[in-house]
């Protein structure tokens, strides 16, 4: 049992936990993701590793409380347990060697940009944060982008917060005024990550970008996370989650993503939403 | 005077239409009365030849000469000094290719059910609290670091805790057993024996961590840090493959490693669990090994029409013959000589139909299995709403990579001599980590070899 050191409520439906594990925060490299059971009866999920503390064995996951085992995650509380939280799983996203890097959240993905971005600075490079969400209720993380930026940028979608429009019209903008980055890493919904490598790939500029597809183990052994990168099969909990954004097949990682809704509406309604 | 009868005292079953609705037992087990009945058809002959073909040499006359007697409780404690798991080994070995197939009695007529016998003894044992007391033996100093809580592990662990050696095991899932809790699929063996099982060497002492995936959470040079001497990698089998074909990236095609887990392991079936039920009405399994006969028996249970598609004939089969019959019997179809070709999806992505060739049989290879080609111009295709591909799997890089200098096979999985022992001194391996997709009971035969060799190292 692993118990629940800090919680926050960051906006509606997105929630920060501190998890006390010990051993599960020796080895943690930025990218990289913990498996996730709330109780014995729960799902096996993937989380991605939004910060994480050696000396005190704690790591802290952010999540959106959007499916049945988010929301059940969602309800547990601090000095609560969860019943297994085992990783970091995937491979470190590779970093060593940026030097004029643009990091790229959407929506709660900015929790994964955030410790990209914060190993970045912390090596010397120059970083643009680009963060993008649908509307001012729901920006997180805002002073900590910052902290953790050369240039930080957040825009809403309706303009209700920050600047007005998509990353991809920030990013377009900065590479147009003359930005000369070595690499850009995109962290967000499938469609921001496509649309965002597709704007990469005019001006040719290498795009790294975290994939969330379902997982049962994530060691290698189910498969369920295969995406087609540059034409062959790539298991996301070994291989990835990071890959070659204008290598990823997002069509097909958005149809196998979609596989559960219906059981997952089914079970969300029987839970009642989100709190 | 030995019991004459030509053919294996039957065991009872679940009746087949009412079993492919349940996740119960198929099989049920020996009465005491049946039992005995089998146990007297051994001749106990001179030479014993069944042991021949024991991996763990269990000294099988013996112990049916116990049955014999009514001495149930030595029969098992007898099977117990060579086999840690006999409640499980006396349901998933497939003894028609090891001990039974070397008895004397199969000569003419059928040989004695020796697995029958065997699972008999366990499960009488456990009904009836049977404990083997282990002599008390001086704990050493020693420490011995075990990857993977499947069949090869937990063996090892056993042999290796009853010599004083500290045996801790690192499990990667949120549950011990490897591929007992995970693959085999509860009407075959019941998660409660695996847990019985477990329990049992707990008692002995040896410590299971759940959620460790050694290679990231810790590492093989941070366990030597924290004290331990030896290892023993049991990480199992791997990754599993795909055809290579068109549409295997549809939503509804499975690998049976994610179908299986998501219906033993996390038991979806039951309504208390989170995990959500693949939702397929139409399903082609696509292999024929026991790893397909398993898929597509889940599938039917969870309420599916399935079919298994598989490219050479019936006697060509891997799978255990009562697991394909069992198969049979529950209403699963058998499309043999026949290879998909591609699968077609609908308009949103999820899997409609699958495009299979006909296959004919060509001239055996110098290997003596006969080869495969497609009959031209043969496709056609079956309307289906899943896929479920039980087509083997390839080694899995990720301990490998967090071990340097560890040497492989060709094939990708570990290299050991005939003691078990990798390339690193302190470092053996076995079971399906090092030879690919096996038996339960080959990497409970591999764990006990490596525990014999771990255990003379640490003297």
């Amino acid at each position: 049992m692993f118990k629940i050191i800090d919680k926050k409520q960051l906006n509606q439906s997105t929630f920060s936990m501190t998890i006390q594990a010990p051993l599960v925060s020796q080895n943690i490299m930025p990218g990289q993701f913990v498996m996730i059971m709330t109780d014995e009866d729960s799902e096996r999920i993937p989380l991605t590793i939004a910060d994480f503390d050696k000396q005190k064995g704690q790591v802290t996951i952010i999540f959106q409380a959007i499916g049945a085992s988010t929301i059940k995650l969602s309800r547990k509380n601090i000095n609560e347990e969860v019943a297994h939280f085992a990783g970091p799983l995937g491979s470190a996203t590779e970093l060593d060697g940026i030097q004029n890097a643009c990091v790229i959240g959407g929506g709660v993905g900015c929790a994964i940009a955030l410790p990209q971005a914060k190993w970045l600075k912390n090596h010397g490079a120059n970083v643009d944060v680009i963060a993008g969400f649908r509307n001012k209720d729901i920006v997180i993380l805002e002073n900590e982008l910052k902290e953790n930026s050369t240039n930080c940028t957040i825009c809403t979608d309706d303009g209700s917060y920050g600047s007005k429009g998509f990353v991809t019209n920030i990013l377009r903008k900065n590479i147009e005024h003359g930005k000369e980055y070595d690499c850009v890493i995109a962290i967000g919904p499938i469609p921001m990550m496509k649309a965002v490598s597709d704007i990469t790939k005019e001006y040719g500029i290498k795009t790294i970008v975290s994939l969330n597809p379902i997982m049962i183990d994530g060691t290698g052994m189910c498969g369920g996370c295969r995406v087609t990168v540059g034409g062959k099969i790539k298991f996301a909990c070994v291989d990835g989650p990071d890959f070659d954004g204008h290598l990823v097949d997002f069509n097909e990682l958005m149809i196998r993503n979609k596989m559960y809704r219906k059981e997952e509406e089914h079970a969300c309604r029987l839970l009642g939403g989100a709190k | 005077m030995y019991n004459k009868q030509e053919f294996k005292t039957p065991m009872s079953h679940q009746a087949p239409n009412l079993r492919n609705t349940n996740f119960e037992e198929v099989s049920i087990g020996y009465t005491l009365e049946e039992a005995t009945n089998e146990a007297n058809r051994c001749l106990n002959c001179k030479n014993k030849p069944c042991i021949s073909g024991c991996p763990v040499n269990i000294d099988i006359p013996a112990f049916i000469g116990l049955i014999k007697e009514g001495n149930i409780a030595a029969a098992y404690k007898m099977i117990k000094e060579k086999n840690f798991l006999p409640a499980v080994s006396g349901r998933v070995c497939p003894q028609e290719n090891q001990c039974e197939k070397h008895c004397v009695r199969g000569v003419k007529g059928e040989s004695v059910a020796i697995g029958r016998l065997e699972r008999f003894c366990a499960d009488w044992a456990r009904e009836n609290g049977i404990e083997i007391e282990s002599d008390v033996i001086e704990v050493k100093d020693k420490k011995v670091g075990i990857i993977g809580a499947g069949p090869a592990g937990l063996t090892c662990a056993g042999v290796l805790v009853r010599a004083g050696i500290k045996v801790e095991i690192f499990e990667s899932l949120n549950r011990a057993g490897g591929v007992l809790s995970y693959g085999i699929p509860e009407f075959r063996l019941p998660k409660d024996i695996v847990s019985y099982e477990v329990d049992n060497l707990k008692k002995q002492g040896v410590k299971i961590h759940t959620d460790v995936i050694v290679g990231k959470t810790v590492t093989i040079s941070q366990l030597e840090n924290m004290g331990f001497n030896a290892f023993f990698i049991g990480s199992g089998a791997g990754l599993p493959s795909f055809m290579g074909i068109e549409g295997e990236g549809l939503a509804g095609v499975f690998s049976a490693n994610e179908f299986l887990t998501r219906a033993n392991l996390m038991e979806c079936y039951k309504d208390e669990k989170d995990t959500p039920k693949p939702n397929i009405k139409n399903v082609v399994v696509v292999g024929g090994g026991n790893v397909a006969m398993d898929a597509a028996r889940v599938a039917k249970r969870l309420g599916s029409d399935v079919s298994i598609v598989y490219r050479r004939d019936i006697d060509q089969m891997p799978a255990r013959k009562e697991e394909i019959l069992h198969a049979q019997e529950e209403g699963i179809k058998f499309l043999t000589l026949n290879n998909p070709k591609k699968i077609i999806g609908d308009e949103n992505g999820f899997v409609k139909q699958i495009e299979c060739v006909r296959m004919k049989l060509t001239d055996p290879d110098e290997s003596g299995r006969c080869g495969v080609q497609p009959i031209e111009n043969s496709e056609y295709t079956i309307d289906v709403d899943g896929v479920i591909m039980a087509i083997g799997t390839s080694p899995n890089p990720l301990l490998k990579n967090s071990i340097q200098g560890i040497e492989v096979t060709r094939r990708g999985g570990f290299a050991v001599d005939e003691k078990m022992k990798t390339s690193i001194k302190n470092i053996w391996a076995g079971g399906d980590a090092v030879t690919g997709s096996a038996t339960v009971i080959e990497a409970m035969g591999a764990g006990k070899k490596a525990a014999e060799s771990i255990i003379e190292y640490l003297k």
